[in-house]
């Protein structure tokens, strides 16, 4: 940017190799400037990112004997639903048999699951964030009756996985373990 | 800031723009061919480190209030959560602890500039006075800011300067009352001062605006105190006060990492790791260094101003330490008036620069008195004497100096022009 | 004018290091850490060794509520190693799906356990006089580490002419020397397995050293950081003055 406008007093300096070394200068001195910015800027944005003690917030443990058959429950997990499905005979039927390739998001059963009797996702749409529904047997579960979102009509199977709708993958399994037959650790 | 004379530019797009917002060519007009006096000294470099200051408290203020909770139960606990488990929180965090009084250091200094050289005098009052201002906003978003991490010296610093309310007849306990908005310092007071110390920045950066608004009407005052005549006196603001300042700022900044990283908690008191308990209070108040000047005038007086000889008290000792107090700053207000001496820079005046230099000690001397415990002794005397001493001649610097010496002060002669003294010099030099 | 600028700043500094804080207290005898100066560091073994101390004899009494189990990966201590020393605790949690608080051992994400559960049964518990949370006590005291130092090495028999109050203990680095805690250290009180002296010094050095670094745990990446930050602004501050006499060469 420069301007050909009045300016009082001399240039610092004359000719062509003055020019250069001044050229140099500003340019170093830019570069110290730009360099000493962005080092501080570092810190202040990183600092934004998750503290440590929200990353080593406790695993949780869910005691699922208390889960009917059929039945679901949602657990709070990283500030996120976790959805615990116990499914009854006749949906790990439908999970296991379906042909992998009429899915959008292609994954066998057996890659979602531990144990197939129990299903546990995280009850977030990938399409935008909403959490849908379908966790009691009262609630719309959608045409393949696992969960349905209400917000742009996805429709999940009783594997998490989505069939039908904008959502582009399947529900995300967590990290989990069966610490004994009642109870699970996420996390 | 009219679209008169605009200036030409190369590039199409800043070309573009400036046509229908003129804003490159008004960096051009204020920040680049700016003529400045030729003659400055590093004093000069403290008004842009003061700016830098701002900015740099504003930006790690943004970011540690994403991290802070204002509430009195969780307010401690969160800002160690800033130290330990915010990443890179501790640095956020030291640099605005550390920032505060490095931009009252490099305020202090640029006032003691403006006072030396007569940046004060006309036509540059409204300049002075609207420095003031920021000074006076300065420490009281310091004030309020030191409140928030709610240890010890927050909340004992927080009683007995809002207490200093109280000292308004009649209606003084209402005022306090309401600043706290409860009976004590407490959760009500804690939140209105986070709002305000988010909110006060901005002001002064307002106030900082028209600050050099008015500096750019009048131009620099520079060392010899003299007017300029014409451009064989000035320089283009850029390149050579840009790349002199940020010379200064680094210097400036190596001091000032010195602190962060090696003594961070030198500035501060111990006491303030400690949460608040408004149970206890410690043995020994202070407040943070830059305000111990003021604070020494305050306990200075201890005796009521009545009618000798009667029981009648006209000013009692809280409230004429209080007013002795506020007084001091007010001072600085109609400083240009108090001193009328057409001369500007205390070079040209040896009389003025003695009384001067006497005050910066003075001031240093009361920031050692306000320092000590309310009961200390110095060669054997109390020392709120030497604090009362101390006040006494702050006082006589500008109520009796000032105007005496405007009248009585000879001075000594100016030079022609800056251009000639600057080639004296040279000439000295070889 | 130069030296007066230079003066000013002096001065303003000096009023940084007020003098008189502690006016009846005796000054503590100044030791070497090795957490001084701008270079120093922690000593793992003494930070491991301080810890122990804290958990066997301090936690008792005192509480270290800003300190979690995972921050002794900083001083050298496994994930493993982590988990079992948090599960060696008990910590009430919930509710639980009935709507009851039930017990859990320690995760690595809890913090220390406070040995009381409030303050009011701290001060039952001890007299009236409430034992400080240690998290921050170094930085909370002026010239904290010698001060603790001083403290769990200074106890006396009280001069002949001073009576103290059962449950008063004389101390000579305690300001006023009267002070409720008692005797917290005694030779060979706990067992170090590294073969370190089991004297009161070693310990309260160690314990120091362990509370100086749950105090400031950032002190060594600090003191890193430093370094490369002032190398830089100094580079910056030569280029910039280069910078500004070839600029300035010609102005005059």
């Amino acid at each position: 940017m420069t301007a050909d406008s009045k300016t009082h007093g001399a240039p610092p300096e004359d000719g062509h190799e003055g020019e250069t070394r001044r050229d140099f200068l500003y340019l170093s001195g830019a570069a110290f400037g730009a360099v000493g910015a962005a080092c501080a800027a570092a810190p202040l944005i990183n600092s934004l990112n998750p503290a440590k003690d929200t990353l080593a917030l406790a695993s949780i443990e869910v005691d699922i004997s208390q889960i009917p058959l059929g039945e679901a429950r949602t657990v709070m997990w990283r500030g996120k639903p976790v959805f615990v499905r116990h499914r009854t005979p006749e949906e790990i039927e439908e999970a296991k048999d379906t042909d992998i390739a009429v899915l959008g998001d292609k994954q066998p059963d057996s890659d979602r699951v531990k144990k197939p009797e129990w299903l546990i996702v995280v009850g977030i749409c990938t399409h935008l964030g909403c959490v849908p529904v379908g966790q009691k047997m009262t609630e719309e579960r959608g045409d393949f009756g696992g969960w349905f979102c209400p917000c742009h009509g996805s429709h999940y199977d009783t594997s998490g996985r989505i069939r039908k709708g904008p959502a582009p993958k399947n529900l995300a399994v967590p990290p989990y373990v069966f610490v004994s037959d009642t109870v699970v650790r996420i996390g | 800031m009219g679209s008169s004379e605009r200036a030409n530019f190369k590039n199409p797009v800043v070309s573009w723009v400036d046509e229908r917002l003129p804003i490159f060519t008004l960096m051009q007009k204020e920040y680049g061919v700016f003529p400045t006096p030729k003659n400055f000294n590093y004093f000069w470099n403290f008004g842009a480190i003061a700016m830098f200051m701002l900015v740099a408290m504003i930006v790690s203020g943004i970011v540690l209030a994403m991290h802070y909770t204002a509430n009195t139960h969780l307010a401690f606990d969160s800002v160690e959560r800033i130290m330990r488990d915010v990443n890179g929180g501790w640095l956020i965090r030291y640099i605005h602890m550390n920032g505060a009084s490095f931009f009252f250091v490099a305020v202090y200094i640029h006032i003691f500039r403006g006072m030396y050289y007569g940046s004060y005098k006309r036509p540059r009052e409204l300049l002075w006075i609207l420095g003031v201002v920021i000074f006076l906003l300065m420490m009281a978003t310091a004030f309020i800011g030191y409140v928030l991490p709610w240890g010890q010296m927050s909340l004992w610093g927080a009683t007995v300067i809002t207490n200093l309310f109280s000292a308004i007849p009649l209606v003084g306990q209402s005022i306090v009352t309401l600043l706290w908005g409860g009976f004590s310092i407490d959760n009500p007071t804690l939140t209105r001062f986070f709002a305000l110390h988010y909110l006060l920045p901005f002001v002064i950066f307002a106030v900082v605006f028209l600050h050099v608004w008015a500096l750019h009407v009048t131009g620099s005052n520079n060392p010899l105190g003299i007017d300029t005549k014409g451009p064989q006196d000035t320089l283009p603001f850029h390149p050579y006060y840009t790349m002199k300042d940020t010379f200064g700022l680094a210097v400036f900044l190596i001091i000032y990492a010195v602190f962060i990283f090696y003594m961070p908690n030198a500035l501060g008191h111990p006491d303030n790791y400690i949460p608040a308990n408004p149970l206890v209070t410690p043995a020994h108040i202070v407040p943070e260094w830059y305000f111990l000047p003021f604070y020494a005038m305050l306990r200075a007086i201890t005796f009521d101003i009545g009618i000798p000889f009667t029981d009648v008290v006209i000013i009692d000792a809280k409230l004429l330490g209080v007013l002795t107090m506020f007084g001091s700053i007010a001072l600085l207000f109609v400083l240009p008036w108090l001193d009328s001496h057409p001369i500007r820079s205390a070079r040209f005046r040896p009389l003025f620069k003695l009384f001067l230099l006497a005050l910066v000690v003075d001031f240093v001397f009361l920031g050692y008195v306000g320092s000590q415990p309310a009961d200390a002794t110095f060669l054997g005397l109390s020392l709120s004497y030497f604090g009362l001493a101390g006040t006494v001649y702050y006082y006589g610097f500008f109520l009796v100096a000032l105007p005496w010496l405007s009248k009585n002060e000879k001075g000594r002669e100016l030079p022609a022009s800056i251009h000639e003294s600057v080639l004296n010099q040279s000439k000295d030099a070889h | 004018m130069r030296k007066i600028a230079l003066l000013s700043l002096a001065l303003l500094f000096c009023l940084a290091a007020p003098s008189a804080w502690s006016s009846e207290a005796v000054e503590p005898p100044q030791k070497d850490w090795s957490f001084d100066g701008p270079t120093g560091t922690f000593d793992r073994a003494a930070l491991q060794r301080g810890y122990k101390v804290y958990r066997e004899v301090c936690s008792a009494c005192h509480a270290m509520k800003h300190l979690a189990f995972r921050n002794l990966a900083d001083i050298g201590y496994d994930e493993g190693q982590i988990k079992a020393i948090a599960a060696e605790y008990t910590f009430v949690d919930g509710p639980n799906d009935e709507g009851d608080m039930y017990e859990r051992p320690g995760l690595p994400s809890d913090h220390f356990k406070s040995p009381f559960a409030n303050d009011n049964a701290a001060k039952a518990a001890n007299g009236g006089a409430l034992p400080p949370d240690l998290s921050l006590i170094i930085k909370a005291r002026h010239d904290g580490p010698n001060y603790v130092y001083g403290i769990l090495t200074g106890y006396e028999e009280p001069p002949a002419d001073k009576a103290l109050q059962p449950g008063q203990n004389w101390n000579k680095y305690m300001p006023g020397h009267v002070i409720a805690m008692a005797p917290p250290l005694s030779d060979d009180g706990i067992v170090y397995e590294d073969g370190s002296p089991q004297r009161i010094e070693q310990y309260a050095a160690d314990v120091v050293e362990f509370l100086t670094w749950a105090s400031e745990p950032s002190l060594e990446s600090r003191k890193r950081t430093g370094v490369k930050v002032l190398i830089f602004l100094m580079v910056m501050a030569g280029v910039m003055y280069a910078i500004k006499r070839k600029i300035w060469a010609g102005a005059h």
